[in-house]
C-alpha cells in the first residue's frame, strides 16, 4: 500500500529545490508529482526561445514569478547572424501581461524588444523587480522611461552590452520621488549623458542600492559625489577614468573610495589615466571581481593593482597585461577562479604587448582554484597546453582563441590536437570549450572520447573531414550546443548523428560543407528539430539538392516552425514532406 | 510543387560550381576546398570573436586615447592599433560623443533582400571599407582571384565602371556619393549605406564623375 504525502506537504519540500534541472527530474517521478510541481514552480529557464511557445509555458506552469529567455544563437555577437533573424521578446511579453499578473522578473539575452514591450511591462506587472536585458536591441531610452516611471517596485535594472536608442539622458528622471527599491542598475551600455542630476537623485534615494554601473559619459569628477551618496555599494562600475590633471578630483575621489568598506567588485575604467589608478587602492584588499577589460594600461600599472588584491576570484583583462602581469597575478591571487583575457589590437600582434602563452601557463600553475579561461593570443604549443591540463584538471570552462586561423604549434609546427587532446583527457569536468588554431580530425577524435561532461563546444577553421564532426556528435554524451563555422564538416556526419541533435539545444553550422539536400533529409527524418538555412545573399537554389548551405541553424522545439522568420530564411515545407 | 525549401525574397542562384561565402573563400559544391593560404583573420566577417559591443568600445578608445596624448600614462603612441586615426579632441571632462551609439552602421545592396552591418570603426580609409563590402556583397569568382585583390593597392570596387555605386545617407537624409569627402568627416556624418545601381545615383551628379574631384578612390565602384 502506497502512502502518500498530502500536497501542501510535497510542495513545501519542492519549494527547496530551485535549480532547474532538479525540478525537471522531480517533474517527472510521476503524475502527482507533475502536477504539484508545475503548479508550485516559481522560475522557467528558455535556453532557446524558439524551443517552446509562451501559450505552451504558459499552460505548463501557470504560476510563474521570474522568466529567462534567450534568443539569438551565440555566434550573433559577432556579427555572424543577420538583421532581423529573429528573438523577438514581443509575443512573450504580450503573453504573460495577460497570464503572469504576479510576473516579478524578467531576463532576456540576445533578443529584440521594443519600447512598447518595455511598456506594456511596465504597467502589466504590479509587483515587477528585476528586468535583465543582454544584448539586446530594439529599444530606445523612451521604453526605460516607462520602467522608471511605472515599476513602483523595481529592484534591479540591467542593460548589460545592449544596443540602446539614445534619445534622451532624461529617463532617469522618470522615476519617482517616492522610489527607493533600486538596488542594482548597470546603464553601462549607454552611449550619451544621462541627466547627472537625475542619476544623483536616483542614488540619494536609494539606500538599498548594491550595484551601480555607469555609462563611459559619466565623468571622473562627479563619480566621487555619487561614491560618497552610496558608500554602501558592493559593485561599482566607473565611467571614463580620466579627468585632465586634477589633484582635487583625484582627492576627493580617493577619499570617496575610502569611505566604500562594502566594495567587492570594480569595472568600467574607459579612457583610463593611470594617475588616477591609486585613488581606488585602498578598496583593492577586499576585491573579489575587477574588470579592467576596457582599460587600455600597460603591464605594470595593472601588476601594481593586482599585487594588492590578494583576494581576487574573477578578473577580466587585456593582454596588456603581458606575461609578467600574468606572473604577478599568479603569485598574488591564490584565490582566483576565473581569468578572461582580451585582445587589445584585434589583428595584428602588437610588439610592444608581450603576451603569449607562458603567462597562461604561470597562471594555471599559480592559483590553484582557477576554474574558467577565456584567452586571446597569437602563439600556443602543445607542450603549454598539456602542461595547463595537468596542472588545472579542475577547469570547466576552456576558451582559448589564437588569433590568426589555423596557426600551428609555434615551436613544432605540428597541430595542436595533442595539446587540446589533453586538455579534454585531464580535465574531466569540462563543460565549455572553445578550439583555435591548427586542428585535424584527431583532436575531434580525442575530444569524442574523453569530453563526457562538455556541454558547449565552439569550433573554428578546423578539421579535415566529416569525421571530425562525426567524432564529437557520437561521443560528447553531454553536448547540448555546438556551434562551427569554417570547417570541412558535411552531410554524412550530419545525417549520421540524426538522433544525437534532438539531445541538443542546437546547433549552428556556417561556412562549412553542408547542402541543401542534406537539410531536406534532416527535417524529414526528424519533425521535432526546426531546420533553418541562412540565405542571405540569396543565391541558394533550394532545387539543387548539392547546393551548400551558408548558414545553418538546427535546433530542437515542441513549438513547430517559427511564424517570424525572415525572407531569407528557408525551411522545409512540412506540407509536402511525403512528396519525396 | 517543389517539395521542399521555400523563401520569401528573390534572388539570383549562383553558379552551381563556386559558391563565394563573403570570406574570401570559395566552395566547390559538395567538396570543401579551402584556399591554400586562408583567410586573414582581418578579411574575415566575425572572427576574432570578440563581441562587437568591445570592439567598439576598444576602437572608440583609441581614437579618445590618442588625443590625451601624455597626458595619461606614457602610452606609446604608436599605440596597438595599426589603424592611426586621429579624432577631433574634445572637453576633458566630457567624454567624445560617438556617431550614433556602435560605429555599425546597416548596408543595403540593390537586388538582394537583406542588409547587413559593416563596422565602420574596423576601417580607416574607404579602401578597405569598399574590400569589406565587396567581401560581404559580392562573389569573387575564384578564391585566387580574391587572393589577388589583396595584394593590389585598390580592390576591383575601385577600378573600371561598374554598374553598383556606393552611397550613404548623412545626418540630414540625403544620399550622397561615397568618397568625396575627407574620411573623418564621412565618420561623422554617415547613417547608413547603399550599393546603388549606377542608373539611380544620377541624383547625386552634381559630385559623380567630376574631374576636379582628388583623382583616386573619387567614388567606389561595385563590380555585379
Amino acid at each position: 500500500m502506497v502512502y502518500s504525502l498530502p500536497e501542501e506537504v510535497l510542495e513545501h519540500v519542492f519549494s527547496f529545490i530551485t535549480s532547474d534541472k532538479d525540478r525537471n527530474v522531480v517533474s517527472v517521478v510521476c503524475k502527482s508529482w507533475y502536477e504539484i510541481e508545475r503548479w508550485c514552480r516559481r522560475k522557467v529557464f528558455i535556453g532557446n526561445c524558439y524551443a517552446v511557445s509562451p501559450a505552451i509555458m504558459i499552460r505548463r506552469f501557470p504560476e510563474v514569478r521570474s522568466v529567462e529567455l534567450k534568443g539569438k544563437p551565440h555566434f550573433a555577437d559577432f556579427n555572424l547572424v543577420p538583421e532581423g533573424w529573429g528573438g523577438y521578446a514581443c509575443s512573450w511579453i504580450d503573453e504573460m501581461s495577460r497570464s503572469y499578473p504576479w510576473l516579478e522578473e524578467i531576463r532576456l539575452k540576445r533578443m529584440v524588444i521594443t519600447d512598447e514591450s518595455l511598456e506594456l511591462i511596465s504597467t502589466s506587472f504590479k509587483n515587477f523587480r528585476v528586468l535583465v536585458l543582454s544584448s539586446c536591441e530594439g529599444f530606445s531610452t523612451d521604453g526605460l522611461s516607462a520602467i522608471a516611471a511605472n515599476c513602483r517596485n523595481l529592484r534591479e535594472l540591467d542593460l548589460q552590452e545592449s544596443e540602446v536608442m539614445d534619445l534622451s539622458g532624461h529617463w532617469l528622471s522618470h522615476f519617482p520621488d517616492t522610489f527607493t527599491s533600486l538596488e542594482s542598475l548597470n546603464m553601462s551600455c549607454l552611449g550619451s549623458e544621462v541627466s547627472f542630476s537625475a542619476l544623483e537623485r536616483l542614488v540619494a534615494m536609494s539606500p538599498n542600492l548594491k550595484t551601480l554601473r555607469l555609462n563611459r559619459a559619466v565623468p571622473l569628477g562627479k563619480l566621487s559625489t555619487l561614491l560618497q551618496q552610496a558608500p554602501q555599494l558592493v559593485e561599482l562600475g566607473t565611467g571614463a577614468y580620466s579627468s585632465g590633471i586634477r589633484s582635487d578630483v583625484y582627492s576627493a575621489l580617493s577619499k570617496a573610495f575610502l569611505g566604500c568598506k562594502e566594495l567587492k567588485g570594480l569595472s568600467g575604467f574607459w579612457d583610463v589615466d593611470p594617475s588616477y589608478l591609486p585613488a581606488f587602492f585602498s578598496v583593492c584588499s577586499r576585491l573579489t571581481t575587477l574588470n579592467l577589460s576596457y582599460a587600455t594600461i600597460r603591464s605594470p600599472d595593472i601588476t601594481k593593482v593586482i599585487n594588492l588584491c590578494p583576494n581576487l576570484q574573477r578578473l577580466l583583462v587585456l593582454d596588456h597585461i603581458e606575461d609578467s602581469g600574468l606572473n604577478a597575478l599568479a603569485l598574488s591571487c591564490k584565490n582566483l577562479q576565473e581569468l578572461r583575457v582580451f585582445p587589445s589590437d584585434m589583428y595584428v600582434a602588437d610588439a610592444n604587448v608581450t603576451l603569449t602563452e607562458q603567462g597562461l601557463v604561470s597562471v594555471t600553475q599559480g592559483c590553484p582554484k582557477l576554474q574558467s579561461v577565456l584567452y586571446f593570443c597569437h602563439q600556443m604549443s602543445n607542450s603549454a597546453l598539456i602542461t595547463i591540463a595537468k596542472n588545472r584538471p579542475n577547469l570547466t570552462c576552456f576558451r582559448l582563441c589564437i588569433i590568426e586561423p589555423r596557426t600551428p604549434d609555434y615551436l613544432t609546427h605540428e597541430p595542436l590536437d595533442i595539446g587540446f587532446g589533453a586538455i579534454v583527457k585531464h580535465c574531466k569536468n569540462l563543460s565549455r570549450l572553445s578550439l583555435s588554431g591548427l586542428l585535424t580530425d584527431r583532436v575531434f577524435e580525442y575530444i569524442g572520447t574523453h569530453a563526457k561532461k562538455l556541454d558547449m563546444l565552439s569550433i573554428a577553421f578546423a578539421g579535415d573531414s566529416d569525421l571530425g564532426l562525426h567524432h564529437v556528435l557520437s561521443g560528447c554524451e553531454s553536448l547540448k550546443k555546438l556551434e562551427i563555422r569554417d570547417c570541412p564538416f558535411g552531410d554524412t556526419a550530419l545525417l549520421a548523428n540524426v538522433a544525437k541533435l534532438a539531445t541538443m539545444r542546437s546547433l549552428w553550422m556556417s561556412s562549412c560543407a553542408v547542402s541543401i539536400g542534406a537539410c531536406k533529409i534532416l527535417s524529414r527524418k526528424m519533425p521535432m528539430l526546426n531546420v533553418e538555412v541562412i540565405d542571405e545573399n540569396g543565391t541558394l537554389n533550394p532545387k539543387l539538392d548539392n547546393c551548400l548551405v551558408e548558414k545553418l541553424y538546427v535546433y530542437r522545439t515542441v513549438a513547430g516552425p517559427r511564424s517570424d522568420m525572415p525572407g531569407y530564411i528557408w525551411t522545409m515545407d512540412r506540407d509536402s514532406a511525403n512528396k519525396i | 510543387m517543389d517539395t521542399t525549401f521555400r523563401l520569401g525574397g528573390a534572388g539570383d542562384y549562383a553558379d552551381e560550381e563556386e559558391l563565394e561565402l563573403g570570406l574570401g573563400l570559395s566552395l566547390t559544391s559538395g567538396a570543401y576546398a579551402p584556399s591554400s593560404n586562408g583567410p586573414l583573420s582581418n578579411q574575415v566577417v566575425g572572427w576574432p570573436p570578440v563581441k562587437t559591443y568591445r570592439m567598439n568600445s576598444l576602437v572608440n578608445q583609441a581614437k579618445f586615447s590618442k588625443n590625451e596624448g601624455e597626458k595619461g600614462a606614457g602610452e606609446e603612441s604608436t599605440s596597438k592599433k595599426k589603424k592611426n586615426k586621429n579624432h577631433e579632441n574634445k572637453n576633458d571632462e566630457t567624454v567624445t560623443k560617438e556617431t550614433g551609439h556602435s560605429g555599425f552602421v546597416k548596408v543595403n545592396m540593390d537586388g538582394l533582400p537583406i542588409g547587413r552591418k559593416v563596422d565602420l570603426n574596423a576601417h580607416d580609409c574607404y579602401e578597405t571599407l569598399a574590400k569589406a563590402l565587396e567581401i560581404m556583397f559580392l562573389k569573387a569568382s575564384t578564391s585566387a582571384s580574391f587572393i589577388r585583390t589583396e595584394k593590389q593597392q585598390r580592390s576591383r570596387l575601385l577600378d573600371g565602371s561598374s554598374e553598383f555605386v556606393l552611397t550613404y545617407e548623412d545626418k540630414e537624409g540625403d544620399w550622397m556619393l561615397v568618397g568625396d569627402v575627407p574620411w573623418r568627416m564621412f565618420l561623422g556624418t554617415v547613417k547608413r549605406l547603399r550599393i546603388m545601381k549606377t542608373s539611380d545615383a544620377n541624383g547625386l551628379a552634381p559630385r559623380f564623375q567630376e574631374k576636379n574631384q582628388k583623382p583616386k578612390n573619387k567614388h567606389i565602384e561595385l563590380k555585379r
